[in-house]
């Protein structure tokens, strides 16, 4: 028998309230470990984001397009190291429901600009011989039962084949790729630059947006101004950020996930905060007498304090526990099932360690009103109540 | 004990052997809002090594008052509390927390044990101030329960034993600690005659077979009866007491006289 009975049986005291009262922990912290989890979803391309690349699109908006010449005069600008291009297709595959994003790119730029994708050798051969090749996602191919070979028609809704009217592009799987960061896109078609441009109806020689990768991130800001100043009043003006920059605006137009996230979890941790704590203040309420028993047979003020504290703690920390768990449990059964959808779905490691932390700093919040007024109670008058 | 000096205020002549309970001149002024509310004013009381004292009196006379005072659940307004030898009245609250875990056994009206924890648990409860072994502690929460009659149900919780053996166990609870001292308000208010009959025997027996000093505050004179000696308190003032309830002779001298 130790301390720890005590606290146990105070908690034993009343079995549906303390039931009750862990249950909404539990559930607030799976609630904290689902949300993060969308958070990371939303965010995936900031939080992967290279410092040292910078996005050029378009000063007015993303949808409107930059001459493919830019490239080269960018790789000029000192600071620059390599600049890629890629341009929004948006076609559709069967269905609009199979939404994925597809984009023309120079495969060679493409794999020096992302050493993250990982190709197999074969694959990008095959991609080189082959004019209508195309590359997509592990995540993609795995959700529309592709196989390297298949031939994937792609309706455009922008893009047109010259003298085709809205006849499909044909594409031709040549190989897939997989990342080795946690959270990369692996949801992407991507295309030859050189079959897209000779065969569309319009905009020939113009882009989407270029990537430029930078030799010293900390001089982005300036190299970001330099290029922006390059352009500067020509027909097409640019707007250079960084890819983190630019991915956390993309979040952005989402809605400002990160302050709803946010907001939501005050309000649950607050009303766990409520809801604990008038469970903590009501069994020390309840007990007056009992304490006052406590102290009669000898318990300090203070180590009656601290049993209070731990009472709270114990309540909070485990349940907070448990629902950090059933979040990790759950992260394990959706991140599989919904990889091809949600690619960035997945609980952080530091976001798991936040809600663990939050569990204990929690539990000491709770308790430490009504540990104190414990700890202030007179013996002799606390008895009366008994 | 003299008979002649009921209240024991002739302690500070050195005469006699060092009492078990010697209060000098205490008095104890409670404040509702701001007025004074005088409980006790300039009282002595003695109690020797081995007695059973039952103190009665009307309600609000201020019997659990002075209890709280020889058990060191609270301090005087002025005066001196020695109990075993420790003026109680001059040690700070975590020494006085101490002091009660070491010599002081605590009896009340309820037994107040602790719903969610075995009768064994409970008496163990003042055990976890100690640096016992675990084995000692078993032993001790045995022979505690052993003395009170209730060996066999340990293991039980509180709502399944009866009004008089919850009592029981908070005797056991009081005596694990090997006070030599109990302090029992009211211990027979809540149960029975015949319940309360028991309780005042394991009481007289743990005063004559295990020389525990008692100190009982009861209404019920059948329960004084079975006392060595019995006090009434009134108006802030002690008298013995017969044991047909008259009161016969009332004392008070001031604490000035006495030392
Ligand atoms: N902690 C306290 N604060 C204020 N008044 C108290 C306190 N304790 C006791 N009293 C008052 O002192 C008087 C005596 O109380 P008490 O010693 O409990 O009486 P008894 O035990 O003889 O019934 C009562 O009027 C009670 O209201
Ligand atoms: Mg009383």
């Amino acid at each position: 028998m130790s301390s720890f009975t005590l606290i146990s049986a105070a908690l034993r005291r009343k079995k549906t309230r303390t039931f009750l009262t862990f249950s909404s922990v539990v559930f607030a912290f799976l609630i904290f470990g689902v949300l993060s989890m969308l958070q990371t979803a939303f965010s995936m391309g900031a939080e992967i984001a290279n410092e040292d690349r910078l996005v050029v699109r378009h000063r007015v908006s993303l949808f409107q397009l930059l001459p493919q010449s830019y490239e080269a005069d960018m790789e000029e600008i000192p600071g620059v190291v390599d600049a890629m291009h890629m341009t929004w297709f948006g076609g559709v595959y069967q269905d609009p429901s199979n939404f994925f994003m597809q984009s023309p790119v120079e495969p060679a730029e493409y794999l020096d600009m992302y050493p993250e994708i990982l190709v197999p050798e074969e694959a990008k051969l095959r991609w080189i011989e082959t004019r209508n090749g195309a590359i997509a996602g592990r995540a993609l191919v795995e959700r529309l039962g592709w196989e390297v070979g298949d031939r994937i028609p792609i309706q455009p809704t922008i893009w047109r084949q010259q003298g085709r009217g809205d006849d499909a592009w044909e594409f031709e799987l040549v190989g897939v790729y997989d990342a080795d960061v946690e959270g990369f896109d692996q949801t992407q078609f991507l295309f030859r630059y050189d079959f897209f441009d000779e065969a569309r109806s319009f905009g020939r020689g113009q882009v989407g947006w270029f990537m430029v990768r930078i030799a010293d991130p900390d001089r982005a800001p300036e190299i970001a101004a330099a290029i922006d100043d390059t352009f500067r009043n020509s027909a097409a003006e640019t707007k250079s950020e960084s890819e983190g920059a630019f991915a956390a605006g993309f979040a952005n137009q989402v809605g400002n996930l990160g302050l709803i996230v946010t907001s939501i979890l005050g309000a649950v941790f607050f009303t766990i905060l409520l809801v604990a704590g008038n469970t903590m203040a009501q069994s020390v309420r309840e007990r007056i007498g009992e304490i006052g028993l406590l102290k009669a047979l000898g318990f300090t003020s203070s180590r009656v304090q601290r049993l209070v504290l731990m009472e709270s703690v114990t309540l909070v920390t485990t349940a907070g526990f448990l629902g950090m768990v059933l979040a990790v449990g759950l992260e394990r059964v959706l991140r599989p099932a919904l990889a091809a959808y949600f690619p960035g779905l997945f609980l952080r490691p530091e976001d798991l360690l936040l809600g663990l932390g939050l569990a204990v700093v929690t539990g000491l919040v709770v308790g430490i009103f009504p540990a104190r007024r414990a700890m202030r109670l007179e013996t002799a008058l606390a008895l009366r109540r008994l | 004990m003299s008979e002649a000096d009921p209240a024991g205020t002739a302690a500070g002549n050195g005469a006699a052997a060092e009492a078990m309970v010697d209060v000098r001149g205490v008095s104890r002024t409670f404040h509702r809002g701001r007025t004074p509310v005088p409980v006790l004013r300039d009282l002595s009381l003695r109690m020797e090594k081995g007695e059973f004292l039952a103190l009665m009196g009307p309600s609000g006379s201020g019997k659990s008052t002075l209890l709280n005072l020889i058990a060191g659940l609270d301090r005087p307004t002025g005066g001196e509390v020695i109990v075993g030898g420790s003026a109680i009245h001059r040690l700070s609250e975590r020494k006085l927390a101490g002091w009660r875990a070491r010599n002081v056994g605590f009896v009340f009206q309820f037994s107040n044990l602790l719903g969610a924890l075995s009768a064994e648990r409970n008496v163990a409860v003042p055990l976890l101030l100690t640096s016992f072994s675990a084995r000692e502690r078993r032993r001790r929460v045995d022979i505690a329960l052993e003395i009170v009659g209730l060996s066999a149900r340990g293991k039980h919780r509180p709502r399944e034993l009866s009004g008089g053996e919850q009592q029981r166990v908070g005797i056991a609870r009081a005596l694990v600690n090997d006070p030599a001292l109990l302090v029992c308000d009211e211990p027979t208010g809540d149960l029975d005659r015949t319940t309360s009959a028991e309780i005042l025997d394991l009481l007289v027996a743990l005063n004559r077979d295990h020389g525990k000093t008692i100190l009982m505050v009861t209404h019920d004179p059948v329960a004084a009866e079975r006392a060595s000696r019995t006090l009434h308190l009134e108006d802030g003032r002690l008298a013995e007491c017969g044991h047909d309830g008259t009161i016969e002779v009332p004392v008070h001298e001031p604490a000035g006289a006495a030392v």
